[in-house]
């Protein structure tokens, strides 16, 4: 982007249309994610946070067993929250996608709905479901199923439960815009051919929205590892996510570098996963999910 | 088959409202722990009103988030026009940090915002939160107002250049009044996206300038009272109002 290309070929208004969004993501999104990494490689110091030798220092400490462990961890309740939203998500996106065009707006309508709205505020309303005192365990007092209540909050299945709860719209969207992208023609083709519903599914509808399946896995993976609140609300004050751990070396610990350099594997993780994404979708030669989910 | 399946998408819906539904009738009930119905009651919300702190806490939330949507929709607005209309170098590059700034998990914008701030000398405060907040709802306008563009007739625009209007006219006399509904949503869904913010707010505010999310945080941590289910229930009200009205926009003009 020179310069002299805006002043000699564009009107103010048009100069203004791209520079501003340009200035503002060049200062605030490109800028701020080199300092990361440049943070990343430089030292812990007590008074001006940072300080230099320029060294890897950092990233051989996340590599160092009990930090390579919290990786994992959270990585596998990730991985774990994003499973248990798909195993959802696929059948209530594929049932939706069936519904005629009235009930399918509505039903989307109501899936939308709590998309937007505060996710602290949801979060904390699992509590009078799964709490000592909550739905779950009044009934099966109330059935005489327990005798005493059951310890379900503050575990690591709560924590899965928030992170599905709270992300699973984002599974939901993708899959319906590539189910909904299906070609009905395709499924009468095969009745005709002799295959049974389970070998329609997993030999036609499966492959054809791999696209819609690793847009919302990633689109549930990717936050699900930051959102250190639900951990924090769900889990006990235990470093339960990624996003735990950053928050600690940053707020509490005052490691900048060492948070820093979590975070570059983060987005290391994300560009392989986009990689992945993109592998799919030209796997499947049809555009569907990320880029036109509906939101 | 039928059958299951909408008994399916019933069972999902309502698990996914039961929650909210069972706080909100909480934040009525007299009894202090929310184990038995004690009574209809709004002691809870009067309570809440004569909070001072939260009072101050809920305006600075407005006014960030003010701020914040209109800046984000003014600047996201005439971006997604430039990437709709315009061929410039570096569209590339534009297009790949408005995906970036999306993909990008919170925690990860909320650090790398953090180091900017430091680094510029700018006071972690007001106008650190009022730049986060900007820089996170900026995709979102663009990509709802990018969507709406490639859905109208672009024949039109050149016609109005053929007879001499300039840009800006072609801008706020064509464009903008069929974009309008799109930028609406985009604000409001902004809106929303500032004043329940948790992660990238917790790290860029500074200590002198506290904001309603992360009040509430530090309330709810704590675990259920009367009064978060009270300030719960009115947050999840205001969101769900903005909410409503942005989709039925979206939704009429898309019937029209």
């Amino acid at each position: 982007m020179k310069l002299n290309n805006f002043t000699f070929n564009c009107g103010i208004f048009k100069c203004l249309a791209i520079g501003l969004a340009s200035l503002w993501l060049t200062l605030f999104v490109f800028f701020p994610s080199v300092l990361v990494m440049i943070t990343s490689f430089l030292t812990r110091d007590p008074q001006n946070t940072v300080a230099l030798p320029v060294n890897i220092a950092n990233y051989q400490k996340a590599f160092d067993p009990l930090y390579l462990q919290v990786f994992l961890d959270s990585l596998t309740m990730s991985v774990l929250a994003t499973i248990c939203c798909l195993l959802i998500a696929y059948p209530f996106a594929l049932a939706i996608s069936k519904l005629d065009k009235r009930l399918q707006a509505i039903a989307l309508f109501l899936m939308i709905v709590p998309f937007w709205t505060n996710s602290l505020v949801r979060t904390y309303a699992i509590q009078f479901i799964l709490g000592k005192q909550g739905l779950i365990n009044k009934a099966l007092l109330a059935l005489d199923a327990i005798d005493k209540p059951l310890q379900l909050m503050y575990t690591q299945g709560a924590v899965i439960i928030g992170l599905c709860y709270i992300l699973l719209p984002f599974m939901v969207l993708p899959l319906f815009s590539s189910l909904e992208k299906l070609d009905s023609k395709l499924q009468l083709a095969a009745q005709d051919l002799g295959a049974n519903a389970w070998q329609r599914f997993w030999h036609i509808t499966i492959p054809l929205t791999m696209p819609g399946i690793v847009a919302g896995c990633l689109m549930v993976l990717l936050p699900s590892m930051g959102m250190y609140y639900i951990a924090d609300l769900l889990g006990g004050a235990k470093n339960l996510l990624l996003g735990n751990v950053i928050k600690t070396q940053f707020l509490n610990t005052r490691d900048w570098p060492f948070g820093s350099a979590f975070s570059v594997l983060l987005m290391l993780l994300l560009a392989f996963m986009l990689w992945l994404y993109f592998r799919a979708a030209k796997f499947a030669n049809k555009q569907g999910g990320l880029g036109d989910a509906n939101f | 088959m039928r059958i299951f399946s909408k008994l399916y998408i019933a069972l999902i819906l309502s698990l996914i409202y039961l929650p909210m539904f069972v706080l909100v009738i909480n934040s009525f009930n007299q009894s202090k722990y929310g184990i038995k119905w004690g009574g209809f009651t709004t002691s809870w919300y009067t309570k809440l009103f004569n909070n001072d702190g939260l009072i101050q806490a809920a305006l600075n939330s407005l006014t960030v988030s003010v701020i914040a949507a209109t800046a984000a929709t003014v600047i996201g607005t005439l971006a997604a026009v430039a990437l709709h209309r315009y061929q410039f170098k570096g569209k590339a590059l534009l297009s790949s940090m408005v995906f970036v700034a999306m993909l990008t998990p919170e925690i990860v914008m909320a650090i790398a915002l953090l180091i900017v701030f430091i680094s510029l000398g700018i006071t972690l405060g007001f106008i650190s939160l009022v730049i986060a907040h900007i820089t996170f709802c900026l995709p979102f306008v663009i990509v709802a107002v990018y969507a709406r563009l490639k859905e109208f007739d672009m024949r039109m625009l050149n016609a109005a250049k053929d007879l001499g209007a300039s840009e800006l006219r072609i801008f706020i006399e064509i464009i903008l009044p069929l974009i309008l509904p799109a930028v609406i949503s985009g604000w409001l869904l902004s809106f929303t996206l500032s004043l329940d913010d948790v992660i990238v707010s917790a790290f860029v505010t500074g200590p002198g300038y506290e904001i309603l999310p992360l009040k509430v945080y530090s309330m709810v941590k704590v675990g259920v009272s009367p009064e978060v289910n009270a300030i719960s229930t009115l947050l999840l009200v205001v969101s769900l109002t903005i909410v409503i009205i942005s989709q039925l926009l979206i939704r009429k003009d898309k019937t029209q």
